[in-house]
């Protein structure tokens, strides 16, 4: 009995952290509709400058002043990243301001190791709450228990803050309809930057909080970025109550699970977040999104058109002049160009479903990982040849899409990004901890090309003919019958049913296919690597892809590749110098600011104005 | 530590971008260095790279101030992977074909580690695996091609297992990371303890996620099966949130506890005045060498960095030499020449004189078991002893059944 209610606190206290963090991400999300990826990034600074504060602020007074001190910094980083940058792509199409905070992740990376230092930090503790207190005979930290008493009353001051205060009926109204606050005369732009202020403020107290308890280390961004991912979406995003209570479900669920399934703690999380989002696909206190309401924002997409000529005889020069590279080129840009040409398959899949479907997925890796693993494990445990595997990894990453899109679409918009995410972190937890099958971290190593394809230039040849293939016929069905009907299905959803169109089951093939094609862009990088390991399915490699099809650009067709092209170059070139990840930031950062419509968009607007090609819309062109 | 800035670099980007898509083959002519290409973790687990990537600046400095390698200078080319084992691929692909390096070496996480290897196996390109610990390196997964300098996960493993089988503890807990380090390391030392004592029992095993550890929660679990004994794997972060509440909540109170790589200088000191007392660990007690190549090799590292040594500064040094002495032996820089070469190189490192065995391509480096104490505020080893590695591998049968490469 004791045991368990000293488990109990222990849960409680971890919740409080993670309330703090998750309940920033949910107002930010709630009020601005912008997926915070930097969040975790944030809470690292919060802990990174809390420690700082408390080496020169002395006693008890200096430490409890730190940490408040350390969410102000904190919220004004946030506030100062939200006036530089977001505020300039609010425009921009949904989701779209995500890119800009991954370009935040990694520049807040490099920084904190120039000034900190690469040595992980141990926090200090808290003055006058060294020691323990006997619960029933059990040791229960002093400050466990005070965390535990912190939490209701920052949860307090919220919630004073949104129910009562003129500030907060803004807010509240702001998270139901923006337009109409906007209407009303309420300047909409100091709400999102105070909204934002407010929640990296809670990020960054969190962060130094969890200081007594841990410390600041490099990899805490990402660490707690799933955990919170996990927690708003339980909760609802959006909803503060609902991030309490998820918050306090999870951190008292790991306790458990540590001491009775200690094997299986990452599998627990995520089952618990799949079973809750199928029970409730908005969250245990989400609401349901209004139809429309994250609809397209900004200039309404041009109709799509087959390519003229003279796009596609260079579009023919180029692929030429790329087929011919093992010519021309040397044996290490054969190698460099099989991966680019991969990558570009893996998110033009994405960018499919993205920009034709309408549906944004946040685990887009478990079908690319997915295809990679199910053509090594047919390799390795089975002995089965080349062909028959890279035939089975689009196959069977294709019927992982079909099952996992028929549970997530049931939500739409956010929630079945969320749901996504969902799959992809369960797949991936799976991977890692049933080493018996999967070998876990050490991964599946010696799946090598058959022979025939074995050498690099061979090899290269396959890649360009599956990954061209692939991108061709993803084209060809923009223009087809599915296509039209998918856009129908995104643009008017009503409409489209009206005319008798099955729109979940269009958007369910469209799903599949982007598994599918993912899976095989998958099973050609395992033999192209000739291994696969966990990595494959994390959060981060969805994140890529993402971040390249929204660089691309979402309303062009060929933003995927383009994307995809362009990213993997950029970072292949930049990662020999000493702080890339600052300069790969700061480049993604600008390229959101500049280019909102992508790279492509950008690339077709100038061409326009430089009268090189026509108006796409000819009602624009008669007005001329 | 010369790192390029990207600004002054980009200039030159260019020029070798173009130059490496014409496909210029770099001549390997007298007097031109001999590359090595270094794979790491620089920007992932930059605590760890950076001291190794110190140490090989130091051994290169002393190797070309000596005539260099077959008369010419030694050149490692550093290179960043971020920890994905797909980069790693690409870039040892890169550093063989374009860049013109003789031979790898490199990585830290085992997984890259893994991958790299087995391409070094099918290219036929010689890897030495400095600094990453799985015992599939060299064993299950072991090849031809592959070579690994640091003592094994089995083998640090079977040192501390050494020590315990000599202390009265009979009920034993376990806590490491849920990855597959963790569960070598938990597996060797069960495997040796179990056969120097038969009578010990296992009564706890915990399995935090790495890096994701609830300490406040692993520290009850262990509380709750009462073991005489506790043998803790948690590193990185883990482990000083891990010390923090297990000392917090008396949990380290009148138990043995047994550390893997805890005496390391890179986890004991983020741990400061915290580190815990009276843990029996493997590490590096650099602050306590006199009169011997150890002490020699940390004043000059001293001097050299303006920083006391880490593990990995003794590794990276250490994997400079050992490559040095390997084309030396060849006398070539032909792939298969200094393949041959490895097999019983033997290399003279500040721990010893170290051999890689023919027989599974482990090197016989050791490493220092000791007990955790406090000193000005900091953690130390003390009452230390070198441990050579040869002592604690398997017989040769068990090794070749281990290994079915050869």
């Amino acid at each position: 009995m004791g045991l368990i209610l000293a488990q109990l606190l222990t849960g409680l206290a971890n919740a409080g952290a993670l309330f703090m963090v998750a309940s920033g991400l949910s107002l930010i999300f709630g009020v601005t509709r912008i997926v915070n990826f930097a969040h975790g990034s944030f809470y690292m600074l919060g802990a990174y400058v809390g420690y700082s504060l408390m080496q020169v602020l002395p006693g008890a007074v200096g430490f409890w002043g730190a940490i408040l001190l350390s969410g102000l910094v904190v919220g004004l980083i946030g506030a100062l990243v939200e006036v530089i940058v977001l505020r300039r792509v609010y425009a921009a199409p949904e989701l779209f301001q995500l890119v800009a905070t991954f370009g935040v992740i990694l520049v807040v990376q490099d920084l904190a190791l120039a000034i900190w230092g690469p040595t992980d930090l141990l926090g200090p503790r808290a003055p006058g709450l060294r020691g323990v207190v006997r619960v029933m005979g059990e040791p229960v930290p002093q400050y466990d228990l005070a965390l535990i008493a912190i939490t209701p009353v920052v949860a307090l001051a919220l919630w004073y803050l949104i129910a009562r205060t003129r500030v907060g009926v803004l807010v509240r109204a702001a998270t139901q309809d923006r337009e109409m606050v906007a209407a009303l005369g309420v300047n909409q732009r100091w709400l999102f930057t105070g909204t934002f202020f407010l929640g990296c403020a809670l990020a960054g107290l969190g962060g130094a909080l969890q200081l007594p308890k841990g410390g600041a280390d490099l990899l805490m961004d990402f660490t707690i970025l799933a955990q919170v991912f996990v927690v708003v979406v339980i909760g609802g995003m959006g909803s503060l109550p609902g991030a309490l209570l998820a918050s306090v479900l999870i951190s008292v669920l790991n306790v458990f699970g540590v001491s009775y399934l200690p094997q299986s703690t990452l599998v627990l999380m995520y089952v618990v977040m799949v079973a809750v989002l199928m029970w409730r696909p908005f969250g245990l206190l989400g609401r349901a999104e209004v139809a429309g309401e994250l609809g397209q924002v900004g200039a309404p997409e041009e109709p799509i058109r087959p390519a003229g000529w003279p796009i596609r005889a260079t579009v023919a020069a180029a692929l030429a002049v790329l087929a011919a590279l093992p010519f021309w080129g040397s044996p290490f840009s054969v190698v460099l160009a099989t991966d680019i040409l991969i990558f570009c398959l893996f998110a033009a899949s994405l960018h499919m479903l993205i920009g034709l479907g309408g549906l944004v997925s946040f685990g887009h890796a478990a079908f690319w990982g997915g295809g990679a693993y199910v053509a090594a494990l047919l390799v390795a445990r089975l002995d089965v040849p080349m062909e028959v595997a890279m035939l089975a990894a689009p196959v069977g990453a294709g019927l992982a899409a079909l099952a996992v899109g028929w549970i997530a679409l049931r939500a739409s918009g956010v929630y079945f990004a969320m749901l996504t995410l969902a799959f992809a972190q369960l797949l991936w937890s799976l991977v890692l901890q049933w080493g018996a099958v999967t070998g876990g971290d050490d991964g599946i190593v010696g799946v090598w090309p058959a022979d025939w394809a074995s050498g690099n230039t061979a090899y290269f040849y396959l890649a360009l003919a599956l990954s061209v293939g692939g991108i061709l016929a993803l084209r060809h069905m923009a223009h087809a019958p599915l296509g039209y009907a998918l856009r129908a299905a995104r643009d008017a959803p009503l409409r489209a049913e009206a005319t008798g169109l099955h729109t979940r089951r269009l958007q369910l093939v469209a799903f599949a296919l982007a598994g599918t094609l993912a899976g095989l862009a998958g099973g050609l990088f395992v033999f192209s690597k000739g291994s696969v390991f966990p990595n494959e399915l994390e959060i981060s490699r969805s994140f890529d892809a993402l971040i390249v099809v929204f660089l691309g650009g979402v309303k062009t067709l060929s933003g995927g590749w383009v994307g995809g092209a362009v990213f993997e170059s950029a970072e292949d070139l930049l990662t020999r110098f000493a702080f890339w990840r600052l300069t790969l930031g700061l480049l993604i950062i600008a390229v959101v600011i500049v280019a909102p419509e992508g790279i492509v968009g950008a690339a077709r607007g100038l061409a326009r104005r430089a009268g090189l090609t026509r108006d796409a819309d000819p009602a624009r062109e008669d007005a001329r | 530590m010369h790192r390029k800035t990207v600004l002054t670099g980009l200039a030159g980007l260019v020029a070798a971008a173009a130059l490496g898509i014409a496909g210029l083959p770099a001549a390997a002519q007298d007097g031109e260095p001999i590359k090595i290409g270094e794979i790491n973790h620089f920007t992932r687990l930059p605590a760890f790279a950076e001291p190794y990537r110190t140490g090989i600046e130091m051994a290169v400095e002393e190797i070309n101030a000596e005539g260099g390698v077959l008369g010419r200078p030694l050149e490692f080319v550093f290179r960043d992977d971020q920890g994905e084992p797909g980069e790693a691929i690409r870039i040892a692909e890169e550093l063989m074909t374009r860049e013109g390096t003789v031979m790898l070496t490199g990585a830290i996480l085992s997984n890259v580690g893994l991958a790299i290897s087995s391409l070094a196996d099918r290219r036929e390109w010689v890897y030495l695996a400095s600094e990453p610990l799985a015992d599939a390196m060299v064993w299950s997964q072991g090849n031809p091609w592959t070579f690994r300098l640091r003592p094994s996960t089995y083998m640090q493993a079977a040192m501390l297992a050494e020590a315990a089988a000599q202390t009265d503890a009979v009920t034993y807990a376990t806590i490491a990371p849920n990855y597959a380090y963790g569960k070598d390391a938990v597996a060797a030392f069960k495997e040796v303890l179990t056969e120097l004592k038969p009578e010990v029992e296992f009564v706890a095993e915990q399995w935090p996620a790495l890096f994701g550890i609830d300490a406040g929660a692993e520290v009850q679990a262990l509380e709750r099966a009462k073991p005489d004994a506790i043998y803790n794997v948690t590193f990185g972060p883990d482990l000083p949130k891990f010390v923090r509440e297990g000392t917090t909540r008396g949990l380290f109170e009148g138990r043995e506890v047994f550390g893997l790589l805890s005496g390391e200088p890179e986890y004991m000191e983020p741990l400061g005045d915290e580190a815990p007392e009276g843990w029996t660990v493997t590490g590096y007690p650099w602050y306590d060498f006199e009169g011997d190549a150890n002490a020699e090799f940390v004043s000059a590292y001293q001097e050299f960095a303006g920083e006391s040594p880490k593990n990995g500064s003794l590794v990276g040094y250490s994997t400079a030499k050992s490559v040095a002495a390997a084309i030396e032996k060849a006398g070539s820089t032909e792939s298969d020449a200094i393949r041959q070469a490895f097999e019983g190189l033997e290399v003279a490192v500040p721990a010893g004189d170290i051999t890689y065995r023919e027989i599974d391509n482990q090197s016989t480096l050791g490493a220092w078991v000791g007990t955790t104490a406090l000193r000005d505020g900091g953690g130390v080893m003390v009452d230390w002893s070198y441990k050579n590695g040869a002592d604690y591998l398997p017989d040769d049968e068990t090794v070749q059944e281990l290994r079915p490469s050869e």
